[in-house]
Formats: C-alpha cells, structure tokens, sequence
C-alpha cells in the first residue's frame, strides 16, 4: 500500500507542479467569460442603464415589473407546457428507438446514424425550415403556421422533438448496450415476460441514462430560444384582457424581445434573466435529485 | 495546493472588484479611468489609445448595410487626404441598436452613430452632441428630417431622407389602356386596379403585387401603409409629440386600400402570412402585377432586375381622403448623424470635420446622393433616381407631404407585430368582426405600448 502510494506520488508529484498551467488558463476565461459577466448581470438587474457604464441603482423596481408584466408569466405558462410535453415526447421515442435499434435488426448502425444526424443542424436553420415546411403543409388547409397559439406550439414540439431525439437515442443506447447479459438471462431463466424484463429489470438499470437525458432535456426545453425565435418568434402577437401577450413565446425570447423596448427595459430584462436563472437551476437540481434516487447500484 | 487556490481566489476577487467598480461609475467621464484599472497589463492598448486620441479619430456606427462598401471607401479616401484615422463599422441588418448598445459601453466608443426616432432620441438623449449652429447642420437645405430633444437641442441631423408610395409599371399600365394621369385618387387608383384584376386572364397580368405579410415584407404594411391612417389623424389632431392613444379616425380608409390591396391581386389572400418581400418584387419585375407599395430605395433593385428606368414611376398610397388630390409621397428618414457627446472633444472635432467633408467634398457628395438618394444639402448634385424625381416634381406642384407620421410608434416592433396578427387573420377571413381585431390591435395596442414604454 505505502509502496504504491508513493509510485503514485512519484507520478503526480510533478504534475501537481504543473497544475496552475493547465488550470489558469481556462480558469481565467471562465472567470471573464462567465463569472465577472455573471455577478455583473446580478448587480445590473438592479440598475437602470442603457450600457454597462451608466448604470444606475433602482433597487428592486426591476422586479416588480417582471411579475406585472402578463407577457412574462404567459411566457412562463408556455414554456413549462412546452418542458413538460417534450421531456415526456424526446425520451419516451428516443427511449423506444433506442430499445429498437439495439435488438438485432438489419441496419441498425445506419438507423442509429440518420436518427442523430438532425442533431447537427443548428437551431437557426432547422427553425426557418421547419416553418417553411409547416407552412407549405398548412397551406392546402388555407391556414399559417402563426394563425394561431396551437400550431405554433405543437410545431415547436416536433422541431424540437425531431431535433433532439437522436442525441437521447445515443445516449438510450448507450445505456442498454451496458446492461450485462448475465442480467437478461437471469430474467428469462426466472420465467420473466418481455413486460416484465422491461419495466422491472431493464428500466431500472438504465436509470442513469434516464437521468441524464430528463436532465438535458429539461434545461434544453428551457433554454430554448433559436428554435422559437426562427420557427414563429413568438407570433401571434395578440390584445388580451387590455395586456399584449406573444402567443408562443417562451422565457428566453420573451427576456430578449424585452431587453429591446427601450432603455428602461434593459434592466428588467436583466431581473427576468436572473430569475430564469434560478428557476432553470432550482428545477434542474430538483430533477437530478429525484431521478437519481430511482436508480439502482450496479 | 491550498496556497494556489487562495490565489486563485483573491484573483478572482480583483476581478470581480474591477468589474463592479467598472459597471457602477455614474458618471461616462469616469469610466476611462476605470476601465484602465480594469485592463491593467494591457498598457500597449491604454497607450494606443491616448494617441489616438490627441490627434482626434472618428468612429463611424454605420445604420445601413448597403451604405457600408461607398462609406468604407468615403473613409479611406478622408484618411489618405487628412490623415484621420476613420474606422466604419456597419452593424448587421436589424441588429443595429444592440450593436451600438455593445459598442458605446467600450472605451473606443462611435463617435459617430445614428439616431432613428424619436424614441430612438430618448434612449440615446445624453449621448448626443447638441449640433446647433455646426458648420454640418448650416450646410442642410431643410430642417425637416432632423430631430431635436425636449429643450429643443438639434441632436441628430437628418443626412437623407427616403419616400414611399406605389411603384408603377407605366408600360404594363399603358399596355391595359390606362394612364398615369387618370390616377388622382382613391376612386381612380380602384377603378383602374378593379379593371386590371377582372381582365387580368386576358392581360397575363393582375395590378397589385402580392401584400405579403412574412416579416421580410410585413413592414411595408404594418409599418409604411399604416402611416396613411396615422399620418391624417395626427394631422386633424394636430399631434408633433408621441401620442399616449390614438382613436384610429381614418382606419376605414384603411381598410379600403388594404381591401384593395388584397382583392385586385393574384396572391392567395389566405396565406399572405407566409409570402415574402422577394415574391412580391419577383411579381412585379416580372411583369405580373402593374404596381408594387414600396420605396425610393428600391429603385437600384429594380433596375438590376432588368425593368427600364422609362417604365418606372412612384404615385401617392392614396385611401380615400379627402383632397388627397393633394398629396405627394410619404417622406421621411430613419437616418440621422448624432455625434457621441461623451467623446473627447478632439474626437468630436474630427468627427463633425469627417461629415462636414462629406457633404462639401463635390465627389463625396456625389457618392452620398448616389448611395442614398434623396440628401438635403447645399453642395448635393441631382439624384438619378426617378422615384426622387417624381417626389421632388409633386412638391414643385406644391402637393402637400406626407409625413412619417409612423415614427411616433410606440415600442414599433412589437406595435407592428400585433397589427400583422390581426391585418393576417383578416386577410384569410375578411369579415367584420376580423377587421374589428386590426382595430383593436391598432387603437388598443398603440396605447397598451405607450404604457409599456412609457410606464
């Protein structure tokens, strides 16, 4: 043990050394390109500035205006609709194409590679062809995809769901591949059916990647903006109860369609990034919690 | 390892120290000293600067991407002549207050920027040098484009100005038996464009071109259309400022061309949401509809997309009111210099040096009023533009213009998106109860902005 422990010191000794050249370097621009940017953010959610130098402090008049805005909390309505549906959809399809792909099927490697290939379109892109798309499908119909709040959202669901079902499929995949043989065949030995090996044996043992996908699946769901930007940016944009409302726009448009009404705004937007913070960390952190203890020692 | 990332932290802690110290200066003059702090280590750059500064250098935030390549070439040709440094930067189409929002919190802020309105003014009040009485602003022939704060301070200097109305192809026009000449208002405009659509079969062309709703071409509706309704309202009201509501008094006149715009045309009116600016161009340089609602900008376009120059005229959006007879183009700019207030006072020179140059230079000139067109100063040569020279025709006349009565929207944008909504929906519907929609999108929806701006 002391003999092996010092081999590795021998080893390590060195690199520890050397540490700070390898940390400072990415420290730093996580310091500038995140931290300082971070606790500036903060501080200008209390301000009222047009740039970064003229900032001047309100207190907490910023936030109050957030909770009176009805945009926001509609903003706020959508977007958990919108989590709740695609987790539901991106992992239940990609959970199932995943369990398909990985039974012995002709083609599989080919499947797996066309299925992730949406993946690596960029949000911008698939948003515009998407409405282009849509639109041309709605349009034997006599109708647009921004005539109403339904197709806009329901649009954005397969957008998204068609974008990112691939990237979980990996992820499913890569979960069941790790699933030991012994395991299964145990099961079937012990006379349980294709329902029961499922849900009692091989949902709980990937349950990590459950964890992971639910989890990317959620911050992506609240983070989305390209998408929702490109596809409808938040059109229709209607008069209700004497309040202007974005019919489909979720949180992070909504914070950046308010940082452009004029200057006064800008710090208001800064309080709504702020507590989209929280929210995303607070419900991510709350997922992981839940998830994780579903899942079961190896 | 305790040691480094104690370090670590107190480096962090400097950081985060001079980001605060830089974020809470109050006052603009302040921040050079700050933000010198915050860059210690980068002295080559703290230094560059200070000689720039004493020789005075221009910084050019330029507003429009077509202006960007004959600009760049306006400041090197400066440059080579003087020998002050001149740096264009255009900011990308539709991006442009984010760009000058990002780049006045540098320490190189522009020098020069633009202004586009009214409210545009009130964001950036503070920042603009007051141009009473400059060498630039006495070189003007009018006093129209240029906008002046609360205590009537000329803070941004209208540089150009633009018109919009309908374009007409006078051969498709001639080629159906109609004149120009006919067209004096409303009633004419209908009966000629109602002629052209019942026959357009036999003709192989309709009247309008398609009034496409997507956001490349709502514009030219929501925004440049609905300044008809808005422009006559404020002028019986007598409104100079940004109104807190409006009551939408000429909206069936509205209506009425929006109608017409959407009935004597090809385009399915039912997905008009979806067409683009390019179809609606497309329709009309092709020779598939007689007129096209757009501006003096286009003209260069149009010529490029092989229609003649003899072919081409701009009349009045005309909707019905009365002595409309009258009217001329509806003119106005988005384009106003301002000069960046809190630049040091060598920068300021050299930056009023730079656009005073512009407009005196006989070649720079020459390169404004072909980039621009319509450019009200003394030295300006004649515009080539037949849209401008319609324009500048009418008002010989002594026809009344047409403001860009618009320019009061309040939070434009998200005002133009709502009326769209509603002019959409009506469109693929058009009844009553549809049009009451556009209504409460205009009248309701400019006052629920004014709050939302305003509050």
């Amino acid at each position: 043990m002391a003999k092996s422990k010092k081999s590795v010191n021998l080893v390590q000794a060195p690199l520890r050394r050397l540490a700070p050249i390898f940390i400072l370097p990415t420290f730093f621009a996580f310091v500038i390109g995140f931290v300082w940017p971070f606790i500036q953010g903060i501080y200008l959610s209390f301000c009222n500035f047009n740039t970064p130098k003229d900032a001047k402090w309100v207190g907490l008049s910023n936030y109050m205006k957030v909770f009176q805005d009805a945009g926001f909390l509609n903003a706020f309505k959508n977007t958990a609709a919108f989590a709740v549906v695609s987790i539901i959809l991106i992992n239940v399809l990609a959970f199932i194409i995943a369990y398909a792909l990985t039974q012995k099927i002709r083609g599989a490697n080919l499947f797996r590679t066309v299925f992730f290939m949406p993946n690596l379109i960029g949000g911008v892109v698939l948003g515009y062809i998407w409405s282009m798309i849509f639109d041309g499908i709605l349009k034997n119909y006599g109708t647009y995809l921004t005539a109403n709040g339904t197709y806009g959202f329901w649009g954005l669901v397969i957008l998204v769901a068609w974008q990112q079902i691939g990237y979980m499929m990996i992820i499913y995949i890569a979960g069941l591949q790790a699933l030991s043989e012994d395991m299964l065949e145990a099961a079937r030995i012990d006379g349980a059916n294709g329902r029961q090996t499922l849900f009692q044996v091989i949902i709980p043992n990937v349950m990590p990647s459950i964890t992971t996908c639910t989890f990317l699946t959620l911050t992506n769901s609240f983070k989305m903006f390209d998408q929702n930007m490109a596809l409808t940016n938040g059109l229709p944009s209607v008069i209700q109860d004497g309040a202007k409302i974005n019919v489909t726009e979720l949180l992070a448009l909504n914070i950046y369609s308010t940082y452009n009404i004029n200057k006064n705004y800008h710090g208001v937007a800064q309080a709504k990034a702020v507590i989209f913070f929280i929210l995303v960390a607070v419900m991510a952190i709350a997922q992981q919690a839940l998830t994780r203890r579903k899942e079961v020692e190896q | 390892m305790k040691k480094l990332i104690a370090m670590l932290l107190a480096l962090a802690m400097v950081f985060s120290f001079a980001a605060c110290g830089g974020t809470a200066a109050d006052e603009p003059e302040t921040t050079a000293a700050t933000e010198a702090d915050a860059t210690v280590g980068t002295t080559e750059a703290v230094a560059a600067t200070e000689e720039a500064a004493a020789a005075g250098r221009v910084y050019y935030l330029n507003f429009k991407p077509e202006f960007d390549e004959a600009l760049q070439g306006l400041a090197a040709t400066y440059q080579e002549q003087t020998g002050v440094e001149v740096k264009v930067v255009t900011a990308a189409s539709g991006t442009y207050s984010d760009t000058l929002t990002a780049e006045m919190a540098k320490s190189e802020a522009p020098t020069i920027f633009n202004i586009g309105n009214m409210s545009g003014l009130k964001d950036w009040d503070e920042y603009a040098l007051d141009l009473t009485g400059t060498d630039l602003a006495n070189e003007l022939t009018t006093d129209d484009f240029n906008l002046y704060n609360e205590n009537g301070e000329l803070k941004a200097l209208g540089y150009c100005f633009e018109s919009f109305g309908i374009i007409v192809n006078t051969a498709l026009l001639e080629q159906a038996g109609h004149t120009l000449d006919e067209i004096t208002n409303f009633e004419s405009l209908k009966a000629v464009a109602d002629d052209i659509h019942a026959r357009s079969a036999e003709l192989g062309f309709d009247a309008f071109s398609a009034a496409g709703l997507d956001a490349s071409s709502s514009w030219r509706f929501s925004g440049h259309l609905a300044n008809m309704p808005l422009f006559y309202e404020f002028r019986d009201d007598g409104v100079t400022e940004q109104p807190a509501t409006i009551t939408g008094a000429y909206l069936d006149n509205f209506r009425a061309i929006w109608d017409l715009y959407i009935t004597d045309t090809a385009a399915d009116a039912k997905t008009l949401s979806t067409s683009t600016a390019d179809e609606s161009k497309a329709q009309f340089t092709e020779g598939k509809a007689v007129f096209y609602q757009n501006g003096t900008w286009e003209y260069a376009g149009l010529l490029e997309a092989g229609m003649s120059a003899d072919d081409l005229a701009m009349i009045p959006i005309y909707c019905g009111v009365e002595g409309e007879e009258n009217a001329a183009l509806c003119s106005g700019t988005e384009n106003c210099w301002a000069v960046n207030a809190t630049a040091s006072e060598e920068d300021q020179k050299a930056s009023l040096d730079f656009l005073y140059w512009m407009v005196t230079d006989a070649e720079a000139s020459a390169v404004m009023v072909e980039q621009l067109g319509a450019v009200p100063f003394k030295a300006a040569p004649e515009s080539s533009n037949a849209f401008i020279v319609d324009g500048n025709e009418m008002l010989a006349d002594g026809k009344y213009t047409v403001s860009w009565a618009f320019n009061h929207t309040p939070n434009v944008d998200s005002w133009r998106a709502t009326v769209v909504t509603a002019l959409a929906a009506y469109s693929a519907d058009p009844t009553d109860a549809n049009w009451e929609q556009v209504v409460t999108a205009f009248v309701d929806g400019w006052a629920i902005e004014y709050n939302t701006v305003n509050g």
